[in-house]
């Protein structure tokens, strides 16, 4: 690796190995987690685009139905038809854990003030648009609850994706190159020492014999 | 916990009826205060914001995105979808894949 200097000795090499090996697994892992994390998010990215159209659908709908209603009677009247709703509603949320990744499920009940149906109002004084837009918007709750998990749930993911994706390629591009560049230089700087070694046994030993018996 | 809906009085009347709690706000700085509110006290696990208002508060709901609670959810307002909805959802495709290869497949149902 240019820049940084590594010390050519066995310690440092039989470090350097142990650190391939374990970022080459790290890479692996990482690279397995990010293909199943896809996997999951496109199934739940596909399930979301489709209820997002068709809730959106709906919503319009319940738009037009609700300034349908309101056009049939004066905005005080409405308010006050509306003021003191029957039914309430409490959600639960537990969390799933997709690929280590926590996801939001919600699960909600609704609970109905006394027995007599959704409408908070009399109907003498309001039109009957206004009793299908309230009971289309009770309708419409477990659609929105739902677009609701699958929407966070795969901007969670997207994140995560993202996240692993730059993990993984940090791993393949810069940290793997990087430790088997260094490897080969500590190698090849140890047997570059070990020739140098080498020779200079063979030069002295010459000389030794040289002095000793006076060989040529 | 609870849900709640934020946007203009008259887009959101209709959930007041089912039990959720709405969240009258109109411009975009009382739309930011609500926002605030609801994400601050832990109790809302989901929002519903009318396309209108999370057209001003962005930050806002870039602060939610990558966090569980509370879910910021866009849905169309009394004046119809601006699309941002469809738009935060090939965001987070393109954002995950790199390119958004999936709201070409699916048709209009």
């Amino acid at each position: 690796m240019a820049g940084t200097h590594i010390s050519p000795t066995r310690m440092q090499l039989k470090r350097e190995k142990a650190r391939l090996v374990t970022a080459t697994r790290g890479h692996k892992l990482l690279k397995d987690k990010n293909d199943e994390l896809m996997k999951q998010f496109l199934e739940i990215v596909r399930e979301n685009m489709k209820l997002r159209i068709a809730v959106e659908k709906k919503v319009e709908a319940l738009h037009r139905s609700f300034t349908a209603a309101s056009a049939a009677m004066s905005p005080e009247g409405l308010d006050q038809a509306l003021m003191l709703p029957r039914q309430s509603v409490t959600l639960e949320m537990t969390e799933k854990n997709i690929m280590s990744v926590h996801v939001p499920v919600y699960s909600f009940h609704t609970r109905l003030a006394e027995d007599g149906g959704i409408l908070p109002y009399g109907f003498a004084n309001t039109p009957s648009e206004l009793d299908d837009s309230v009971r289309e918007a009770g309708d419409l709750l477990s659609d929105l609850l739902e677009l609701a998990a699958k929407e966070k749930a795969a901007s969670l993911l997207a994140a995560e994706i993202e996240k692993t994706r730059r993990r993984v390629n940090a791993l393949e591009h810069v940290l793997i190159p990087q430790t088997k560049e260094n490897i080969k230089i500590i190698s090849m700087k140890l047997a570059e020492n070990d020739r140098a070694n080498t020779t200079r046994l063979m030069k002295i030993k010459d000389m030794v014999l040289n002095q000793a018996h006076n060989y040529e | 916990m609870k849900i709640a809906v934020v946007g203009d009085y008259d887009s959101i009347l209709g959930f007041k009826a089912v039990g959720l709690d709405v969240c009258p706000a109109s411009g975009a700085d009382e739309v930011r205060a609500v926002l605030k509110r609801l994400m601050g006290d832990g109790e809302t696990a989901i929002i519903y914001i009318t396309e209108q208002a999370a057209a001003c508060a962005e930050e806002e709901i870039a602060l939610c995105r990558d966090r569980l609670v509370p879910a910021l959810i866009p849905i169309p307002g009394r004046e119809g979808s601006l699309g941002i909805g469809k738009q935060r959802v090939k965001s987070s495709i393109e954002r995950a894949v790199g390119a958004d290869i999936i709201s070409g497949t699916i048709r209009e149902a």
